[in-house]
């Protein structure tokens, strides 16, 4: 009798998914919309930016390297300058991002093996490109000295070799479609769960299911199962989307990934279930839903900001956001390929907040109607 | 079977701080009985029918349905109680047909097992059984709603105003659902604003502001009524009111349909009532008789009481 009591409860809960034709288009088309807009729109990686370049020396060297810079595909020269008061103007116009100055000695210094300088000088009105311009500058220009310096090595030289492992390109996009997955499946497992059982109390149809002889066990795990399927769906869209479209790798086990999103999962419904034992109405719990769980999974799970970079309050309660840990763990098995020998730690840890969560859901269900 | 199908004695409910839901309500229900609880909007009852739906608990007071106690054995309760809120709780994106498959199912039991019982309530719905609850008409939802609270076959039925806002053919023909089954043994406890509908109940139980006013059948309940009763009415109805109270034979006046329902303390000659109108003003004085109905009786009740509380 429970097979079927649970059967006919999660047949209900299909049909008012599939029934609400809007509310199933934005939880399906919503991951597509976000994974391309992160994925083409907000990127940090730099393409054809607009450069100048003022060559005092006009040598070979300063030659090859422009010719380098261009190479590169990063940068496009805007303008030759003739003058450094020009270098200003041209900034103050927008014109440019970023200036590259070659001083008359530069040659000189060279072929003596002096030590030689460039200037580079950047719009830092906008301080993660102006940077991002600087460090893929100087390591094309870098890259052009040594190779300049070869076989006759300057002996007290030393050069800082940088190697991005994981994500050499540095590309955005290893970074924004783990925290996308998170976010998407914190939504539609947290807000759309919560805002699923106080529709049933909003249209008192909770009313009489609680005078059935229906167990509120079986409610909520009735009411959540298809919002489990509907995340895990989800989930395999966006890494598609990641993989096919923007060349995201997926190096570890898929098993292990689908154990883990599924583990984020239900930490997330556990608390959507715990936002709807404590609300009455679909708006305070979509409120609540955004502002308590979508804000701190956008701003502290180190999905925009990275963790480290905050004042030391905003870390310790990064601990505290179910995302922190799930984004650690996917970047783990998707971009290094590592195994459970080195997520145990994090997986324990969501797994203690998901039963906390479904503890306190536990003692918050009323099973009357106050 | 010699326990009552409900039986609640001296159940008190308060909500928050003063707010008295129900105050010392006793009665009981027999075995098949169909009991009315009467009262206006506010009146308590639907609180009182959820301590017995096990939804609510009763801050003092013991209640218990077909021998169960509400708070101990509502499991046991939730198996054996149809249940209808007085808000049309059924999922309205759901067919008929969907709806009632659904509450057949969470019962354990299906729709065949139990169609006798709902045969003649559901046959006026089949030809829309595949359209959406959310689309029925006032009268349809209810129809359809008691039939979600029977198709488990339950000892006793609970029914919070299942005739508000519904047309008057309907509700006619949902009362007449109800007789039907009483017959097949049911317990009913029906509660409505509208006085009309007691007389269609065995007993009623008349209850204002959680206090039961007289609980008894019907019949009784009006003719323990015994003052002299007249309909009356003039060209202007709002003075009319303001003047007979002021009468000094008057009981009682109130707005009833068309008319003014006046009581007196002592038989007089309609004349008289009709002279001192006509000395005030009044004009198409009209003056009939009247049978007192059960609203009569709850006016005169409740009158009492306010005495009694000044």
């Amino acid at each position: 009798m429970i097979m079927k009591q649970f059967g006919i409860f999660i047949q209900k809960e299909l049909y008012h998914i599939f029934r609400d034709r809007r509310t199933l288009l934005i939880l399906l088309g919503m991951p597509v919309v976000l994974v391309l807009l992160f994925g083409f729109a907000i990127t940090n990686e730099i393409d054809n930016a607009r450069i100048a370049i003022l060559d005092e020396s006009k040598g070979e060297m300063s030659r090859e390297i422009t010719q380098r810079l261009v190479a590169s595909g990063y940068f496009l020269i805007d303008e030759n300058l003739r003058e450094v008061s020009e270098i200003e103007q041209h900034f103050r116009e927008g014109k440019t991002k970023m200036a590259v100055v070659f001083p008359p000695d530069l040659q000189e210094n060279i072929r003596r093996h002096l030590p030689a300088q460039i200037q580079l000088i950047a719009d830092a009105t906008d301080p993660n490109t102006a940077t991002t311009l600087i460090n893929y500058a100087s390591a094309i220009i870098g890259q052009q000295l040594r190779e300049q310096n070869h076989g006759q090595a300057a002996p007290m030289q030393i050069n800082t070799e940088v190697k991005m492992l994981y994500n050499p390109r540095l590309k955005s996009v290893f970074m924004f479609v783990p925290g996308v997955m998170t976010v998407i499946l914190m939504l539609v497992s947290a807000m759309m769960t919560s805002i699923a059982i106080t529709r049933e109390k909003e249209l008192g149809t909770m009313e009489v299911l609680l005078a059935s002889p229906l167990k509120p066990s079986l409610i909520i795990i009735g009411k959540v199962i298809p919002y489990i399927l509907l995340a895990l769906a989800n989930t395999v869209v966006i890494l598609m989307l990641g993989t096919f479209v923007f060349g995201m790798p997926v190096k570890g086990s898929l098993l292990l990934l689908g154990l883990e999103c599924l583990l984020f999962v239900v930490t997330s419904l556990a608390l959507g279930i715990l936002i709807s034992t404590r609300t009455e109405s679909q708006q305070v719990a979509m409120l609540i839903s955004l502002m308590a769980l979508m804000l701190p999974t956008i701003l502290l799970s180190g999905f925009i900001f990275p963790i480290e970079s905050m004042p030391k309050v905003l870390q310790v309660l990064s601990n505290i956001i179910p995302a922190k840990w799930f984004i650690i763990i996917i970047k783990n098995i998707m971009l290094k390929g590592t195994g459970v020998g080195f997520v145990w730690k994090e997986s324990l840890i969501l797994t203690g907040m998901a039963l906390f969560f479904i503890g306190a859901s536990v003692r918050n269900f009323k099973i009357r109607l106050e | 079977m010699s326990t009552n199908a409900i039986k609640v004695e001296s159940a008190s409910k308060r909500y928050g701080k003063g707010v008295v839901a129900l105050d010392k309500v006793s009665f009981e229900v027999g075995q098949g009985e169909l009991f009315g609880l009467i009262g206006p909007d506010g009146a308590g009852k639907t609180t009182l029918i959820r301590i017995l739906a096990t939804l609510l608990l009763a801050d003092e007071g013991y209640a218990e349905v077909n021998g169960w106690e509400v708070r101990k054995d509502y499991r046991k309760i939730r198996r054996h109680i149809g249940y209808m809120p007085g808000r049309f709780s059924l999922y309205q994106d759901l067919s008929v047909e969907e709806n009632l498959h659904f509450f057949a199912t969470i019962f354990g039991t299906s729709i065949e097992e139990n169609y006798d019982l709902i045969r003649d309530i559901y046959v006026q719905l089949e030809p829309f059984r595949k359209r959406k609850a959310g689309k029925l008409s006032g009268g349809m939802k209810q129809k359809l709603a008691l039939s979600c609270a029977l198709i488990h076959k339950p000892a006793v039925l609970l029914l919070d105003e299942p005739t508000t806002g519904v047309d008057a053919v309907s509700r006619q023909e949902f009362w007449e659902m109800l007789r039907k089954l009483k017959e097949k043994g049911i317990a009913i406890l029906v509660s409505t604003p509208y006085m009309d509908e007691a007389s269609l109940c065995e007993r009623v139980a008349l209850i204002q502001k959680g206090h039961i006013l007289s609980i008894d059948e019907p019949k009784k309940i009006v003719s323990a009524f015994d003052k002299p009763l007249f309909a009356v009415r003039t060209n202007d109805m709002y003075r009319l009111i303001q003047d007979l109270r002021a009468f000094e034979s008057t009981h009682s006046a109130f707005p009833f349909g068309e008319n003014v329902h006046l009581a007196l303390k002592n038989p007089i000659w309609p004349e008289a009532i009709q002279a001192y109108l006509a000395g005030k003003g009044h004009t198409d004085i009209e003056i009939h008789p009247a049978q007192a109905t059960i609203e009569d009786a709850f006016m005169e009740l409740m009158g009492q009481e306010e005495e009694v509380n000044q």
